[in-house]
């Protein structure tokens, strides 16, 4: 199942992996080829707007460019929604002050946060309002609760408007032909433990496929192993000299530079190693490269987009 | 104002941090090595200062538990032992505990504590609501976090308790939570809210909200809930108390916060964020330690020259040098891609430095004290890995 050929993707991952990167350059990626998408942030206080380059984005979809829109959810905007369109409440006066309330639903009944974001989510997806969902999700320790949600929720409340509701979320959270969950991490320890624990998890508390990991920051290999011993040369304080006598003194601050990209480059092998042996067999890893960028922001989005873009095969 | 990675600059230092402290709170965002660095500065405080340290972490790797020479990390406080500092090749002046954070264990001990008796104790415990709410609410977590801190800190067993925070969205809500925890069981929606269920008369004008909840949730899920928190109201004062006595414990002369960071951008943005509003807070703010920073020998000059050269004339330079160097380095198509990659690496990473050096001279202005830790090779994950670290950010 091609990526970018579900209708709803999770995009997860430990904090500080390039999550919302990805998620966005995923999205930008999905406009480019022609598909209409909604990149949607699971928190207000996120931060998708800077990697568009726009504005601040609200619960109500701003189109950022053709074909590409951006959302950031807010539980108590998704309420309202939910209670206009779902249950058909006439008059919202009727129930008193909703932020009231809200503070009551959302703090007070477990998992309904959660719905509330997972049930937009879906939802957009069942009134084919656009051809691909992309979710910037939580971080890998909460993302199992959010996709469980509805099933937890389920479970607990045997009857009412919700308990329907629950149901078609469910149809499409576990339909791996639209919905999938992209998992981001990097090569280094902590992540891609986090990493194989989720695929784990998610595997035993969800019926939720995962469609790919998306290894990021994967830092280039200088040269092949045959070149190592020229490069071994050079390091060599006659080596060193020689070559200081053609581009000057700097040279042993260029060599300083290459042995830490070395061993940058050689202490996350091990972490590529694992992650590849430890996932399922036929499940994606997308390689992505480091990029040496100098800013954020849209720039750096469209670069990672490119990459990917390679990596699919576009 | 140049800084080498590995020193210190501005007012102060860990140690004195250390010494003058009872509490060190570790923030940052995920992934920027702050539990790492809350072990770290524990260590070293108990291998140079004779006090008994406690490190108090949330969400431990596995080889950390290892690395402090744990079978692993249990909410039982444990020592780490003068053998496994002796493997380390140090004598510790004072001794260095460790213990996790277990949040559905905290929790259940503090209705134990709370609970006015027995019966009322066991109900919440069997509620079913009681397990969503202790095992997936993300604030409950935060809550426990500085619940148990406070808990420790009160019983006196340590001279320095050094904790790291879980890993929020945002670096704030943990600092919020023991006010919001009072605010949720002092609310009087809540009180409003399970009136019906306790009396079973509703009044005519909160009729329609009820209904439409009844519609929404069913009425079983209401009860449900309405049982729980009129069970967990009987604790009102007590966590109300306790919430308070947390936030003053923060805020007090004897806490320090340790806002770490990397300079990636970010993990910078939101450190600068709380550097900012701790401040704001008239919290005290220790010191901000920055990881993962790159060496300044990227930004050299004469680097960056030689540098561009191999980048643009590897061809000549092969030529020239293949001969002098012989062996493998004779072919010089190699030598030359050698040389070229080893030029546009250098460049390569001195875009990414001059970065960092910039964002580095921005944060640094506002902490009394800023520690810069170079990139390391591995992940650490031996008690002599996080001496290491600590040595390099302690004076």
């Amino acid at each position: 199942m091609p990526l970018l050929d579900r209708r709803l993707l999770f995009v997860t991952g430990k904090g500080g992996v390039g999550k919302t990167s990805v998620a966005s350059a995923i999205g930008l990626l999905a406009a480019k080829r022609g598909k209409r998408t909604l990149v949607c942030e699971s928190d207000s206080k996120g931060n998708l707007a800077d990697f568009f380059g726009v504005g601040p984005v609200a619960f109500g979809p701003t189109e950022i460019r053709k074909g590409l829109f951006a959302m950031s959810m807010d539980t108590e905007e998704s309420l309202k929604e939910y209670l206009r369109l779902q249950v058909k409440v006439p008059m919202l006066a009727r129930i008193g002050p909703l932020a009231h309330t809200f503070d009551f639903v959302a703090n007070a009944a477990p998992g309904v946060k959660e719905i509330l974001t997972v049930g937009k989510f879906t939802w957009e997806v069942r009134e084919d309002h656009y051809d691909l969902v992309v979710v910037d999700a939580s971080a890998t320790g909460h993302v199992v609760g959010q996709l469980a949600a509805p099933v937890a929720i389920n479970d607990l409340v045997k009857v009412g408007v919700v308990r329907n509701q629950t149901d078609w979320m469910i149809d499409i959270l576990t339909d791996p032909a639209q919905t999938g969950v992209v998992i981001v991490t990097v090569p280094e320890e902590m992540p891609v433990s986090e990493t194989l624990e989720l695929i784990a998890r998610l595997d035993a508390e969800t019926s939720i496929d995962v469609a790919s990991i998306v290894m990021n920051r994967v830092l280039p290999e200088l040269f092949s192993r045959n070149e190592e011993e020229i490069f071994d040369r050079l390091d060599e304080p006659d080596g060193q000299a020689a070559l200081a006598d053609l581009v000057g003194d700097g040279v042993s601050g260029v060599m300083s530079g290459a042995d830490l990209a070395v061993t940058l480059r050689r202490s996350r092998v091990p972490h590529l190693n694992r992650l590849r042996d430890g996932v399922p067999p036929g499940l994606p890893i997308i390689n992505l490269p480091f990029l040496f960028h100098r800013s954020h922001g849209v720039r750096a989005t469209s670069r990672i987009a490119e990459a990917l873009g390679d990596e699919l095969g576009y | 104002m140049a800084r080498k990675s590995g020193t210190s600059s501005g007012s102060g230092s860990i140690e004195q941090l250390c010494a003058a402290k009872e509490i060190l709170v570790s923030t940052g965002s995920g992934g920027v090595g702050k539990t790492t660095t809350a072990a770290a500065i524990g260590a070293t405080a108990a291998t140079h200062l004779g006090v008994k340290v406690l490190v108090l972490t949330v969400d431990p790797a596995r080889r950390l538990a290892n690395a402090l020479g744990l079978e692993q990390f249990g909410n039982v406080e444990t020592r780490i032992t003068d053998e496994a500092f002796a493997e380390a090749g140090v004598r510790p002046e004072g001794e260095l505990w460790a213990a996790m954070l277990d949040t559905k264990q905290s929790w259940d001990d503090l209705i134990g504590l709370h609970a006015p008796d027995p019966a009322t104790r066991d109900a919440i415990l069997a509620n079913p609501l009681y397990q969503n709410i202790t095992g997936k609410f993300v604030q409950s977590h935060d809550y426990v976090a500085m619940e148990r801190l406070y808990e420790i800190h009160t019983s006196g067993r340590y001279d320095l308790i050094v904790v790291d925070t879980p890993p929020t969205r945002n670096a704030i809500d943990f600092l919020d939570a023991p006010e919001r925890m009072a605010d949720f069981f002092s609310s009087r929606l809540l009180r409003w809210l399970i009136t019906p269920y306790r009396s079973r008369v509703v009044g005519f004008a909160t009729k329609p909200f009820y209904s439409v909840a009844d519609r929404v949730l069913g009425t079983q899920f209401l009860e449900d809930i309405a049982e729980f928190f009129i069970l967990f109201q009987t604790m009102y004062d007590g966590f109300v108390e306790r919430a308070k006595a947390v936030t003053t414990l923060l805020g007090g002369s004897q806490t320090s916060f340790l806002v770490v960071s990397t300079l990636e951008v970010a993990p910078a943005r939101e450190a600068e964020f709380f550097l900012e509003l701790l401040t704001e807070r008239h919290y005290h703010v220790g010191a901000l330690v920055l990881n993962k920073v790159l060496p300044e020998l990227l930004l050299d000059s004469a680097a960056t020259d030689s540098a561009r050269l191999m980048a643009r004339e590897s061809a000549d330079l092969a030529a020239t040098l293949g001969p002098k160097l012989g062996g493998a380095a004779a072919n010089t198509d190699h030598l030359a891609h050698v040389l070229s990659e080893v030029g546009e690496s250098f460049l390569n990473y001195q875009v990414v430095a001059r970065r960092e050096a910039e964002q580095r001279s921005e944060m640094a202005s506002l902490p009394e004290l800023t520690v810069s830790v170079p990139y390391f090779e591995e992940d650490i994950h031996s008690l002599s890995g996080l001496l290491r670290l600590g040595e390099k950010i302690w004076r």
